[in-house]
């Protein structure tokens, strides 16, 4: 086997729902919901049984409308919520042969820390929007063992200047900055450490179209660059077009399509799917 | 140079504690423990609220020692609670047994056993009384008796009223418009021998806000209701009186033959009714209330209401407003660790601040070094 | 003595309780141990905690020494000897070596302690990571994950805007490779005394109602970087007016008169001390 065949992520059923569950939403019948949400006890399956593997230098897009589970899917993946159930394994950490979700959270905060990036929707989830924005990069790197200033300050310029924020700006504060230079800044402070694999959720949504644009670019040059793998999630499907090698569609907490992200563009499955595309056209 | 020159500070400070005395004595009156207790209801039931001590003579003797001054007074009677060794715990107190003196409901005009207006001050106008003066011994005895006559069970007001009424929320109750609760009857978790950790326990969140300052309990439920929180609050009950304690036999346990009266203490009880969402089964909402809690030694009715409303707030955490954020209203409203933290500032920081300014010349140099690489 | 109150003030259950929590502080040097802190008939926030580990160690035969900002005659110090003296009678001291409690506020004594000693500290304000995260619930998540970044970040910022780490007194420590610690507001001067010191160091907190504990013989390193090492302050070619001193945490002061800047030992009796001998040299 060559290393290129073995993935740097691989999620087995994970599960994660929101509320106890009870007798009725337990019941395997596929009629004991409506879409994901118990009616009797009110739990919601966010997510159910997803399971996808992500390889080396690969951008794996996850695509799906608002209350698909994408997002909650992402944030069981950087440990922000307790999955309910489910496995993990991360081939640069312990061999792969540790499932993430029960580890300690000591050694969740090592995994988020020295193996994972993340950008957030919302710059406020991601970013200290007091501390200066070099301060923020600092933050990734001193969590991932770096006591050294010049060189945290060095790969924080160097960082910044790549995302495109001057760097003689690089004291201030991120609340001085517009809504793309707060995300570039995220972008910037989720790479600082070099992991393997970097989470994307919903990156550019909220933003103008020409700051999307450029937004997209420097992901695209920057995964190109230093061959990062990368999970996207989005609910739109030109930024997966763009982006995603691969593709999966999500709807109400589960996998309904995978594929190619061309094949899923030219010939989608699922009605859902369908309709997805034909609206992009 | 002031009070730390390398001797005599000593002695200085025996001048002033000196001087302290004087202030208190120059005017050559001497005010009894008596007259305080008679005289100053408001400030004595204050005082032993917030100290979560009760008993009128210590707390009269605190208020005489402090000058009148509340937040010393509650330092007193709090430093002196700490050495009391704790004997016994009283059985559980309910309070529909309690003796009303006053009672009312903003919520419901026709309640049970009628609304009792009792001693307050909401229904006069607040101008001074210059009589009040020249008040004597003799004017007061003559009102006394003219105030006998017009109130020939006068024997009752002495003696205290023997008033038991049905509490206003148990009929809402019965209407179905609270939901039933079962009576919880864990342990309380007790804040002076556990200290507080976070999340809280109600147990923990009532005792709190029961010993908070007054003025800065009352502050933050006011600006929950003016518009930094999520409440709408109605005074579904207010009661005002006594409430019978009675403590169980030490080596009986669960007897209750063996209970033994050992006073009463007069209280203020809120309860306060606040509408909101309830979400039901099949995703569909009712309006619903809630209640929140009050409950005070002495006559306090601002503060019990305040409690209350603040107690529905912790109930209902929400970091938009801070005073949903338990955090941030319980570790701040404490008369004694707020006026402490904050009279330390007067104390010497000579060492601290002389490592501040080390720090200060350091950084001087620091960026002027900079700003001449940064020029070249 | 006041009989009117107990022996050191509180009744025994409370010393007791007081003791348990200080036992499981120095089972886990540099954790902070919750405790039911007691109001005291000093201000909270006026050494409250310190005082309460004192009133609780506290026995007939011990010698108690109370500093206040390196002064034995500050008003603190001498109120707090006052009241536990009132309560219990045992001897004051204002010489280091022969107490056995030292309860102090922002200062290590200048002498060597020795392993039959316990020094107090006054802690204000026991959490190193509140500014960074003011929420409680959260900084006991930090420390039980180990999870420093923010102590280590804020020193990066202050390097950043100021071009130093500019903490003044209170600069975070590493306790025993474990917790970081806030050593309370002792000057960075006295930092290094911490570290594998012979005594036992307890600090209390009152208001925020937390023990915690350097025992004996424990690895102590103040939080720094690389290329920034920690640095005390500094005090190169000056010494003490009076007893002429060097290398001691010195108090910088203004004659009157002439306007020029002197200085002088911090630590009063270390000085008087210093005095005494030089006075005994010169007799004999």
């Amino acid at each position: 086997m060559t290393e290129f065949e073995v993935p740097v992520l691989s999620i087995k059923n994970l599960n994660k729902q929101f509320g106890p569950g009870c007798d009725h939403c337990r019941n395997p019948e596929p009629m004991a919901l409506i879409k994901n949400y118990c009616s009797v006890c009110g739990t919601v399956y966010a997510c159910r049984d997803v399971s996808f593997d992500v390889y080396p230098g690969e951008v794996l897009g996850i695509v799906g409308e608002s209350g698909s589970g994408k997002s909650t899917l992402m944030q069981c993946l950087y440990f922000d919520q307790e999955t309910t159930s489910g496995e993990g394994y991360i081939s640069s950490y312990q061999n792969g042969l540790k499932n993430l979700f029960e580890e300690s959270s000591q050694q969740k905060r090592y995994i988020r820390n020295h193996l994972m990036g993340k950008v957030y929707q919302n710059p406020l989830l991601g970013l200290k929007i007091d501390f200066s924005s070099i301060g923020n990069i600092a933050e990734k790197l001193i969590a991932a063992g770096s006591r050294n200033v010049g060189m945290m300050e060095a790969r924080g310029s160097e960082l910044l200047s790549k995302v495109n924020i001057p760097v003689h700006r690089r004291k201030e504060a991120p609340k001085n900055f517009s809504g793309g230079m707060q995300q570039r800044v995220q972008i910037a402070k989720a790479l600082s450490n070099q992991p393997p694999i970097l989470l994307l959720d919903e990156v550019t949504t909220g933003l103008d179209l020409s700051v999307q644009a450029s937004v997209l670019d420097l992901i695209k040059s920057l995964q190109r660059e230093m061959n990062i793998s990368i999970v996207l999630v989005s609910h739109d499907l030109g930024v997966i077009r763009m982006l995603a090698d691969r593709t999966l569609v999500m709807l109400e907490g589960q996998v309904i399509e995978q594929g190619l992200t061309d094949q899923i563009l030219e010939d989608p499955q699922a009605p859902f799917t369908q309709s997805l595309v034909h609206s992009l056209l | 140079m002031g009070y730390v020159a390398v001797k005599g500070g000593t002695q200085a400070i025996e001048e002033a504690i000196k001087r302290l005395k004087y202030e208190r004595l120059h005017k050559e009156q001497v005010l009894e423990t008596g007259q305080i207790e008679a005289g100053m209801r408001g400030l004595i039931d204050q005082v032993m609220s917030e100290s979560s001590l009760y008993n009128e003579k210590l707390a009269a003797l605190a208020i005489k020692q402090a000058e009148g001054n509340p937040e010393e007074a509650v330092f007193l009677l709090r430093a002196y609670r700490s050495t009391l060794p704790r004997k016994h715990c009283s059985q559980i107190i309910e309070s529909e047994d309690m003796k009303v003196e006053r009672r009312i409901s903003a919520s419901f005009k026709d309640i049970p056993g009628g609304q009792i207006l009792g001693a307050a001050t909401d229904y006069t106008h607040r101008l001074l009384d210059f009589n009040l003066m020249n008040e004597t011994e003799k004017t007061v005895k003559e009102w006394l008796s003219a105030y006998a006559i017009e109130n020939s069970s006068i024997e009752e007001l002495m003696n205290g009223p023997e008033l038991v009424l049905p509490k206003v929320l148990d009929y809402l109750r019965k209407e179905g418009l609270i939901p039933p609760l079962e009576n919880n009857d864990a342990e309380p978790d007790d804040v002076t021998r556990e200290s507080l950790e976070f999340p809280s326990s109600r147990s923990q969140r009532l005792q709190i806000l029961t010993r908070g300052e007054t003025g800065a309990v009352t502050s933050l439920a006011y600006a929950v209701i003016r518009g930094y929180g999520a409440l709408h609050p109605t005074v579904g009950e207010l009661r005002v009186g006594s409430l019978p304690i009675y403590v169980g036999h030490p080596n009986e346990e669960g007897s209750d033959e063996d209970e033994y009266y050992i006073g009463n203490i007069k209280a203020t009880e809120a309860e306060m009714l606040m509408p909101f969402m309830a979400e039901k089964e099949k995703g569909s909402k009712e309006l619903e209330f809630e209640i929140g809690y009050g409950l005070c030694f002495g006559q306090n009715e601002t503060k019990a209401i305040a409690m209350g409303i603040l107690d529905n707030c912790l109930e209902h955490p929400d970091n938009s407003f801070p005073s949903h954020n338990e955090e941030f209203v319980l570790l701040h409203i404490d008369s004694v660790e707020s006026t402490g933290f904050i009279s330390h500032l007067k104390m010497p920081h000579y060492v601290t601040f002389q490592s501040k300014l080390d720090s200060v010349r350091k950084t001087k140099g620091k960026t002027e070094e900079r700003e001449e690489v940064r020029s070249i | 003595m006041n009989t009117a109150y107990n022996f050191a003030f509180f009744d025994e259950g409370s010393k007791r309780e007081i003791r348990r929590a200080t036992l499981k502080a120095i089972a886990i040097p540099g954790y902070q141990v919750p405790f039911a802190s007691r109001e005291m008939p000093i201000g909270r926030g006026w050494g409250t905690g310190g005082l309460q580990l004192t009133l609780s160690l506290i026995g007939k035969e011990d010698v108690l020494k109370v500093i206040d900002q390196g002064s034995d005659e500050s008003v603190n110090a001498v109120s707090i000897k006052k009241l536990v003296s009132d309560t219990t009678g045992v001897q004051i001291t204002d010489h280091t070596s022969r107490a056995t409690i030292i309860q102090s506020r922002h200062r290590i004594p200048e002498v060597p302690l020795n392993k039959d000693q316990i020094l107090v500290l006054q802690v204000p304000l026991p959490e190193p990571l509140r500014y960074f995260e003011p929420s409680e619930h959260e900084t006991k998540k930090l420390h039980a994950e180990k999870e420093y970044s923010g102590a280590w970040l804020m020193l990066f910022e202050q390097i950043m805007k100021y071009g130093s780490m500019t903490t003044g007194a209170d600069h975070p420590v590493m306790v025993h490779d474990r917790y970081v610690m806030a050593p309370s507001p002792i000057p960075r001067f006295d930092n290094s005394k911490m570290n594998e010191n012979e005594a036992l160091i307890l600090l209390g907190a009152g208001r925020e109602k937390k023990i915690y504990a350097v025992p004996p013989f424990t690895k102590i390193v103040s939080l720094d970087f690389e290329d920034y090492p920690f640095e005390g302050e500094s005090f190169d070619g000056k010494c003490c007016r009076l007893c002429g001193s060097e290398g001691v945490f010195l108090d910088e002061l203004i004659d009157e008169a002439t306007g020029e800047t002197y200085y002088q030992c911090n630590d009063t009796s270390y000085c008087c001390e210093i005095l005494n001998e030089v006075e005994k040299a010169g007799v004999n």
